[in-house]
């Protein structure tokens, strides 16, 4: 037999088929090029350790047969990668990691045209609470030492924040609603800077995710006070939370994959596989324990739902900080 | 001494095999990286990142500290043959870097690049083993107000150069301030100067792509201009003789630029807000401050490359103390780092000395070593990039061409920016044309959305009171040696009017 150029092609894609798993022909959808992978947020804040935290392990235990591509567009407060999402070429390789801008950004600038309701529900791999920190050295070791203390000061008491419109200025600002309380708040661009300023005490408190203030709470110099979650929190047992204080309020920031609007629907039921198998996987349950984040696990129609009402929260939330 | 056997047993971790072996890897895996165009020790350790889940730990960070390290000295080797800085970093190289290649010295500039980057690195990781819980004490002490009394300084030893036109000067500041101010606004909350309504505008106009635009193809364009094409710009002989007998050039004319960007490059690289880009500036601005012969700057002075080079690997082992003993990043790379020890399972803070101190020991020993391999390995290819510059420039600006849209496209990929960096060409030529100084524009860009803000938060906490900085025992001393070196050219225009007066 001549062994021309064609045959030996036939071959080796032959054997190359017969050396793939089975469970890659138990798919229909596979992606056929390296998938954008869009974080929402700078590099080394909480949105981004996860993301690449995700694609590690993806990577680690080769999930999947196309890479996924992490890239930062936290550009106008998420803006960046909505825009991104909502003009992606190819749908079915565009997904993104969010925080709550997911939310807060398309109603601050609606100028955007953005509407998430319109986004492919992927994963939700969970909540991260919110916390109410002061430094060791400020004497405070009671929330209702903080409030005291922030009337006694009449209006010069300073806390740190990542910017008006983001997460912890609408707990601080429904904080300061609910106790009367009279705060100044200085923006930062992230949620280091805002740890770093209060472990100089710059700044006299901050509302951070756990993540965030984690390393100081360790070494003694942060003080929890009060949590904004719905129940205590299993890494701090002691710590209590606004609605024992008598008010219904909890606030979480969304750590999911979301995918572009109009992604097919087998390419969904892929990435939903996937980052289910990476969910339920012992290094996401881990990491889950040590940044202290909550499991919060929705279908699609849950995260859809979750969507709507989240919207309508936040639009209320932000009104009321504007207005 | 305590310290001493820690860094002994750290020295040794770090030259175990594997470690060793991820070090070399690394390095020249960094200096090839930061020597494209466009892609700096952010994009190399981004992409690494994942790869490091297969060894432990310890040996993952030696990897990736080794590609920053690496990608520090590569920044340098497209500065100074291309004249399109290889990372952010190297901005500043290029403007003394790039002179002398184009007189045929490109491989007196890289071995003294070179040489700079292995006295910087070293004498930081010394600081580093010696003071780390020190500094960074000192690094928390530095709120917005010492933050922006830092920024106006840096600012001054561009204003107060004196030799330079001041008006013009001045303007290319503010020309680089205004574009600092695009995008989104941290302070309101609200997008601002998008240009036209073109959305690309809200993320900001980047640095990196302003620099690929004015030093990249500006450059070129004005080479062309200049020598119409006709020339080669270099012709440099590669010998081991010759070698060694620039390395004794770059000791005699860079050492007092090696010095001050190690130790300056060092303190600022340690604030977290800073990082190694406007160390590498600032340090130029003041080795050209201090010198006998400020003139020769910006026409090829060694020390005008042993400054910002000394200073960026300094400033880049400098970042990385805020980022182990605080939790925060120092620069964008270091945030990468973070976020890779915390899924490590490490948590940096002020316990990782303690709890993981061999962990912490480890790495510090690998600066050492990852610094010694960095300078040797990037020596050996000197001869290499120098020998590109053989080809005539009529094939050179082609490539240089092809280059800068290549790294503006794979830093960020997008458009927006290409289209940005090809008008940033064209008006960096144009400024040139007339004679504007382009390096305070860049300086602006740099330092602009580390001043805004942090004028804007201190003025929050005082209540807009100015005296805030004044009045605190950091800032105040700095803000007045800023104020004075701005008001210096300024009282010597003075002092000449009356003399000239009264003579």
């Amino acid at each position: 037999m001549k062994f021309s150029k064609r045959v030996f092609l036939g071959l080796a894609a032959g054997s190359a088929l017969a050396t793939l798993p089975m469970s890659a022909w138990a798919e229909d959808w596979q992606p056929t090029r390296p998938v954008d992978f869009t974080i929402m947020a700078g590099s080394g804040g909480g949105a981004d350790q996860i993301a690449r935290f995700v694609q590690s392990v993806v990577e680690a235990n080769d999930m999947t047969n196309r890479p996924l591509i992490p890239t930062n567009r936290g550009g106008g407060s998420g803006a960046e990668a909505l825009l991104h999402l909502k003009d992606a070429r190819d749908p079915d390789h565009t997904l993104m990691v969010t925080l709550n801008s997911f939310y807060t950004t398309p109603i601050r600038q609606e100028g955007l045209g953005v509407d998430i309701e319109k986004f492919t529900p992927i994963t939700m791999m969970g909540v991260d609470p919110f916390v109410l920190w002061v430094h060791k050295d400020s004497g405070i070791t009671t929330f209702e030492q903080y409030i005291e203390k922030v009337r006694e000061m009449d209006g010069e008491f300073v806390m740190g924040g990542t910017g008006t419109g983001q997460e912890d200025s609408i707990v601080i600002a429904y904080m300061s609603g609910a106790f009367d309380l009279d705060i100044k708040y200085i923006p930062y661009d992230g949620g280091g800077a805002v740890a770093k300023d209060l472990a100089g005490q710059q700044i006299m408190a901050t509302v951070n995710n756990p993540a965030e203030a984690k390393g100081f709470y360790e070494a003694g110099d942060f003080i929890p006070l009060l949590a904004f979650s719905d129940e205590r929190m299993d890494a701090y047992p002691d710590v209590p939370t606004l609605k024992e204080k008598g008010h219904d309020f909890s606030y979480y920031n969304q750590r999911a994959i979301v995918g572009a609007p109009g992604m097919s629907d087998e390419a969904a039921a892929y990435y939903r596989d996937l980052f289910g198998k990476v969910y339920e996987g012992e290094d996401w349950q881990t990491y889950l324990v040590s940044e202290s984040l909550s499991p919060l696990p929705m279908d699609e129609a849950q995260t859809r739902a979750y969507w709507t009402t989240q919207v309508e929260n936040h639009r209320k939330l932000l009104s009321e900080i504007d207005g | 001494m305590e310290v001493l056997s820690f860094l002994a047993s750290g020295v040794l971790t770090a030259l175990e095999p594997i470690n060793l072996g991820l070090i070399l890897i690394g390095v020249t895996v960094g200096l090839f990286i930061g020597a494209m165009p466009g892609l700096g020790s952010v994009n190399g350790v981004a992409i690494l990142l994942p790869v490091t889940f297969l060894v432990p730990p310890a040996s993952a960070i030696i990897f990736l500290a080794a590609i920053y390290y690496g990608a520090m000295y590569g920044g340098a080797i497209s500065s100074v043959t291309l004249g399109i800085p290889g990372a952010s970093t190297a901005v500043a190289t290029t403007f003394d870097g790039r002179p002398l290649a184009l007189q045929g010295r490109a491989s007196l500039a890289l071995v003294t690049a070179a040489l700079a980057s292995f006295v910087g690195g070293t004498v930081a990781t010394v600081f580093f083993s010696l003071f780390a819980p020190l500094l960074a004490t000192v690094a928390l002490n530095f709120g917005p107000p010492e933050i922006f009394a830092l920024m106006l300084l840096a600012f001054a030893t561009f204003v107060g150069l004196g030799g330079d036109d001041i008006p013009k000067t001045i303007f290319s500041i503010c020309f680089g301030l205004v574009l600092a101010t695009v995008g989104f606004d941290t302070i309101s909350g609200e997008p601002r100067l998008v240009l036209f309504d073109i959305q690309g505008f809200i993320r900001g106009i980047g640095f990196i792509v302003l620099a690929i635009g004015v030093y990249g193809i500006g450059e070129m364009l004005w080479t062309i201009e200049q020598t119409r094409g006709d020339i080669t710009t270099t012709n440099p002989r590669m010998t081991a003789k010759g070698l060694a007998s620039d390395a004794r050039e770059a000791v005699r004319r860079g050492w007092k630029g090696t010095w001050i960007g190690s130790v300056l490059g060092f303190f600022v690289g340690v604030l977290p807000a800073a990082g190694a880009t406007p160390g590498s500036l600032m340090s130029y601005g003041v080795a050209k401050m201090i010198s006998k012969t400020p003139g020769e700057y910006g026409h090829g002075s060694p020390d005008g490359v042993a400054a910002p080079e000394a200073a960026n690997n300094s400033a880049s082992t400098g970042s990385m103390l805020p980022m182990l003993t605080l939790g925060i990043p120092g620069s964008p790379t270091t945030a990468i780092l973070l976020g890779g020890m915390v899924i490590w399972g490490l948590t940096p803070g002020p316990r990782l000395f303690i709890d993981e101190s061999e962990f912490v020991w480890g790495l510090i020993g690998s600066f050492y070593i990852s610094n010694l391999a960095a300078v040797l390995i990037n020596l050996a290819f000197i001869p290499l990039f120098v020998w590109m510059l053989r080809m005539p420039f009529t094939i050179l600006a082609p490539l240089i061409f092809v280059l800068s849209i290549v790294g503006g496209f794979a830093a960020s990929r997008s458009m927006h920016d290409l289209w940005l960096i090809v008008i940033f060409g064209l008006g960096a030529f144009f400024m040139r044309k007339f004679d504007y100084p382009l390096a305070p524009a860049v300086l602006a860009i740099v330092l602009g959305p580390i001043a805004e803000p942090t004028l804007r938060q201190s003025l929050l906490l005082s209540s807009g009171d100015p005296m805030i900085f004044f009045n605190r025992p950091i800032a105040g001393p700095i803000t007045v040696v800023a104020i004075i070196l701005i008001l210096l050219p300024a009282l010597r225009l003075l002092r000449r009017k009356r003399s000239v007066a009264s003579g």
